[in-house]
């Protein structure tokens, strides 16, 4: 359309306030049309993605909030095509024609009070079922679990795992320093503390309380396939503890895909490289587990391995962050 | 009673300065509004409708570059490492070779946030609609103080300009994300947008809240002051209900916001440990010691969460208005609207802690929000059900202003509902800060108030500008920006449910992820699509104002006092006396009428009184 031919459209009089009956029409034809459209996008969407939405739970309290997850989702979902669909029958039935004349309805409290009343009874359901959940999953049972450390920084993971005292030494972040990353004090108790980067090992079966600090900026511990997620704050210890479900070698044959890694990624904005702040999660069988731990040294261990290398080793620029 | 007769003997004396012309000299307040030169009327304006034009304007232009913004960091997002020969010469170091900086794509994100949520969505709404209809309809000459209403647009238009200055200095400007949570935007070390750019950010937005406070503080005295003859409290429109609420809302939470911004700056620049403790950055350990960052996180969300409803509930107002107006009925449940309005504000004060399930809070605490956030389900779900029933046996005139309110009454169901997952803290550990988020706060409030912000814009332009908007062009800006953006935020839902973290410069790090590049391709292909049909909007919009068609004085036949004013702006709004009013808003389609329509300045007939009518 030229400038010319359109300004003298928007001046022509009057039009532009009117809707004619035409139009009317036409505008409720649309909106028919948007929600076949708009209900089939959500559908194609739906098809292509759902076996990738909610990949399967490898935690125990993980089918816990997945059912949870389904059922509120089954019910918002009724919510939002019903409604949807009596608002576009409104807009299609209603639209406007020169001679008709809307009804007076003003109010009516019997159905206010119907349309309070359903939600607040339906939510009243959901909150508790929710709140159960949320008990269940933050208060797990009795059985003691392997403590382990996760210890974040601009931009990488390190685990620490307390040892054959399941207990973590102390620490202080004024003692971070060369081969101390993580600034462990003098505590016989860090001596068997093992300390791994890049990947960390679980056990079936076993409860894993994991206990998160930060070095920085908040970090978020976020495990997907465990639907477990705990920020990581500086100058405060947050938890977290599930119970691993399914071996890393089992959820690869399930999955058909012998690469499959269950991963920890960080899920809180902290800086540049925030979008590769990773590690990969295994999860072995007792005797996988024990062989790989048997492995690796500890505290003690790497302290007096690098005392009397010490003079060998160049010192490694502590901070890699930013740029 | 004194407030009412104040008013009246104010109102006379402009009364007078309208009838005489400006000629006319007056023997005391030698040059009150006189001598009206290019800067007093366009610039320094103490006019309401001017100064809601001037945020208009303001609002359009920094809508603009966020959505640009958003465009920029959506082809990073598609396209992963791809290079873009058009943004190194715009971005210049930020896109070498074409490909988007990480850095600067974290600054992207952030500044789109801050200007869409402020400076669009609680200054541009508020400052625009408040400012224009909370006079014009309720009757009044201006607003209480047009002074301070001067001031609170020069805090919005100075905290706009130094938002944007900050994008172009050296270190970038403030990328810790809207929410700025520290220790990330209190430490330079931590990220380049933490230098510089965070203090402007913090500048910038502590002008703004003076700006917003200065605005709400007039809104509530003019509404409870300033109301003609006859407009008793239960007879206000819902638009001005809904500005209200807000008007309060903002005066209660900003503050808030303000003792987090100002703590912040103490900590960044005074040494202080308000949020910092145990910090080891730069290769030393820092010297804070016993903050908690989880404070920041509570200050900010006290206002974070009223905040959503300072955006939502002046679009939800403006929508009973027009889809009222244009069905042709009176708005479902007045008073249950006006419960729900009040039901929304005051439970938007105690959810905060839904986004803080888990920072660390005690479990417990979690219980308690997810209580108070479930709860919120039910007035919105009044609202909603109320505008349905409202369109029911309607006689529906479809203005572009009704289809953006009925797309608006969409966005927040389909957005609404899964706040019912975000809400319920066992599901929040696996979806929180993914784009599961993203797309449910997108809809409920992104798209949902700005489409009551382009309902209003179409609705009341005859009443900004004395001109209609182009109807075809606005039927082709709504359904290409309704399917955008219902393209862009729907299938976030899956990326979120996949488990894909929100801002994250590329999810090619991630094989989990790959199976979902194509999502990104579309969302994107989508977003081009909706900024593509601003276009058609900026186009109606600049061409309407000088090229549109002349409008008549009450184009859209409503009840409501501004369409009783003439068509052509004058101090003081109306030529004589103000009209009293007589009945409630939404008397359309009375059957005992010929006309579809009864303005408020009706006096009520012996019939209509022994019914014992509002």
């Amino acid at each position: 359309m030229s400038i010319a031919a359109l300004s003298a459209e928007l001046r022509s009089s009057r039009k532009d306030e009117t809707i004619t009956d035409a139009e009317n029409r036409n505008q409720g034809n649309m909106w028919v049309i948007f929600l076949v459209a708009f209900f089939g996008f959500c559908y194609w969407q739906f098809i292509s993605y759902k076996d990738k939405i909610l990949p399967e739970a490898a935690s125990a309290h993980g089918p816990k909030i997945d059912k949870l997850f389904y059922i509120t989702l089954a019910l918002i979902t009724i919510v939002f095509i019903g409604t949807h669909i009596v608002m576009v029958y409104q807009t299609y039935n209603y639209a406007g024609k020169k001679g008709n004349r809307a009804t007076y309805f003003a109010h009516s409290n019997k159905l206010e009070l119907v349309w309070t009343v359903i939600p607040a009874v339906v939510l009243s359901g959901l909150i508790a079922y929710g709140l159960t959940v949320w008990n269940d999953v933050i208060y797990p049972g009795d059985k003691k679990a392997m403590v382990v450390e996760l210890y974040s920084k601009q931009f990488d993971w390190t685990a620490r795992y307390a040892g054959k005292d399941n207990q973590l030494g102390r620490y202080d972040f004024r003692s971070i320093g060369t081969g101390n990353d993580l600034g462990l004090l003098e505590d016989v108790k860090n001596d068997d503390d093992v300390i791994v980067k890049g990947e960390m090992h679980l056990l079936l079966g076993e409860p894993v309380q994991f206990k998160f600090r930060s070095r920085d900026v908040i970090h978020s511990a976020y495990m997907p396939h465990f639907r477990a997620q705990m920020n990581c704050v500086p100058g405060m210890e947050t938890m977290f503890e599930f119970t691993p479900t399914i071996t890393t070698s089992q959820m690869r044959e399930k999955l058909k895909n012998p690469k499959f890694n269950y991963i920890l990624l960080c899920n809180k904005i902290c800086g540049a490289s925030h979008f590769n702040m990773q590690m990969d999660i295994i999860v072995d069988t007792k005797e996988e587990f024990a062989k790989w731990m048997s492995e690796q040294k500890t505290w003690a261990q790497t302290q007096s391995a690098s005392k009397q290398t010490a003079s060998a080793i160049t010192p490694i620029a502590e901070n890699t962050s930013s740029n | 009673m004194s407030a009412i007769e104040t008013h009246d003997s104010h109102a006379e004396h402009l009364v007078k300065d309208v009838q005489q012309g400006h000629a006319h000299e007056h023997d005391h307040d030698e040059d009150e509004h006189h001598h009206e030169t290019f800067w007093t009327k366009y610039v320094f304006s103490q006019d309401h409708k001017m100064i809601s034009k001037q945020f208009l304007i303001t609002a359009v232009f920094m809508g603009v570059i966020a959505m640009l913004m958003s465009i920029v960091f959506r082809l990073q997002l598609a396209w992963p490492g791809k290079s873009f020969a058009i943004l190194e010469p715009i971005l210049g170091k930020w896109a070498p070779g074409g490909v988007l900086d990480p850095n600067f794509y974290l600054a992207l994100v952030t500044i789109h946030g801050t200007i869409m949520v402020f400076f669009v969505l609680t200054g541009g709404l508020s400052g625009t609609f408040s400012n224009l209809l909370i006079p014009l309809q309720l009757g009044a000459r201006d607003m209480a103080s047009g002074f301070l209403n001067m001031l609170s647009y020069w805090f919005f238009l100075a905290s706009s300009l130094i938002m944007l200055f900050s994008v172009t200095i050296e270190s970038g400007p403030a990328s810790g994300g809207w929410t700025i949570y520290p220790p990330l935007s209190a430490l330079p070390d931590a990220m380049p947008g933490s230098g510089l750019g965070m203090t402007l950010w913090l500048v910038s937005m502590s002008l703004f809240i003076v700006s917003s406070l200065l605005g709400s503080l007039n809104y509530i005295v003019t509404v409870l002051n300033l109301r003609t003859k006859g407009m008793s409290m239960t007879r206000m429109p819902l638009t001005i209900w809904a500005f209200l609420v807000t008007a309060i809302l903002g005066v209660l939470s900003f503050p808030v916001l303000f003792a987090a911004a100002l703590l912040l700056i103490f900590d960044r620049s005074f040494g202080t440990s308000f949020y910092l403790s145990d910090i080891y950055i730069g290769g030393r350990a820092l010297e804070y010691n016993g903050g908690s960052p989880i404070l920041y996180e509570h200050l900010f969300w006290f206002l974070g969460h009223p905040e959503v409803y300072i955006v939502l509930l002046p679009a939800l107002g403006i929508t009973s208005e027009v889809i009222a107006t244009n069905a042709r009925k009176p708005i479902f449940g007045y008073r249950a609207m006006i419960a729900s309005i009040l039901g929304i504000a005051f439970l938007s004060f105690i959810v905060w802690g839904h986004h803080m399930f888990i920072t660390g809070m005690n479990p417990f605490l979690g219980s308690v929000f997810v209580f108070t956030t479930l709860l919120i389900a039910i007035p919105s779900a009044v609202k909603a059900f109320n505008y349905i029933t409202t369109l029911w046996k309607g006689n529906i005139q479809y203005t572009p202003a009704m289809l953006f309110a009925i797309g608006l009454v969409s966005f927040f169901i389909t957005g609404g509902v899964t706040g019912l997952i975000l809400g319920d803290s066992a599901l929040d550990i696996n979806l929180h800060d993914t784009y599961f988020v993203v797309a449910h706060f997108h809809l409920v409030m992104g798209s949902a108030a700005i489409f009551g912000m382009f309902a209003g814009v179409y609705h009341w332009f005859p009443k900004l500008f004395g001109r209609v908007m182009n109807k075809k062009m606005g039927y082709a800006h709504f359904w290409l920006t309704f399917a955008g953006a219902y393209g862009v935020f729907f299938p976030m839902h899956f990326l979120g449910m996949a488990g894909v973290p929100r801002r994250y410069y590329s999810n090619t790090e991630f094989p989990i992820f790959s199976d979902l590049v194509d999502i990104n391709v579309l969302v994107t292909w989508f977003a081009i699509l909706a900024a593509t049909a601003q276009i058609i909007f900026l186009l109606n919009f600049f061409f309407s104002i000088f090229k549109g068609q002349r409008a008549s004085q009450n184009p859209w036949r409503s009840n409501t006092l501004e369409w009783t004013t003439p068509v052509e702006h004058i101090h003081g709004n109306w030529p004589g006396e103000i009209p009293e009013v007589h009945r409630w808003p939404y008397d359309y389609s009375r059957p005992d009428r010929e006309e579809d329509f009864v303005s408020q300045i009706e006096p009520l007939t012996e019939k209509e009184m022994a019914e014992g009518h509002h």
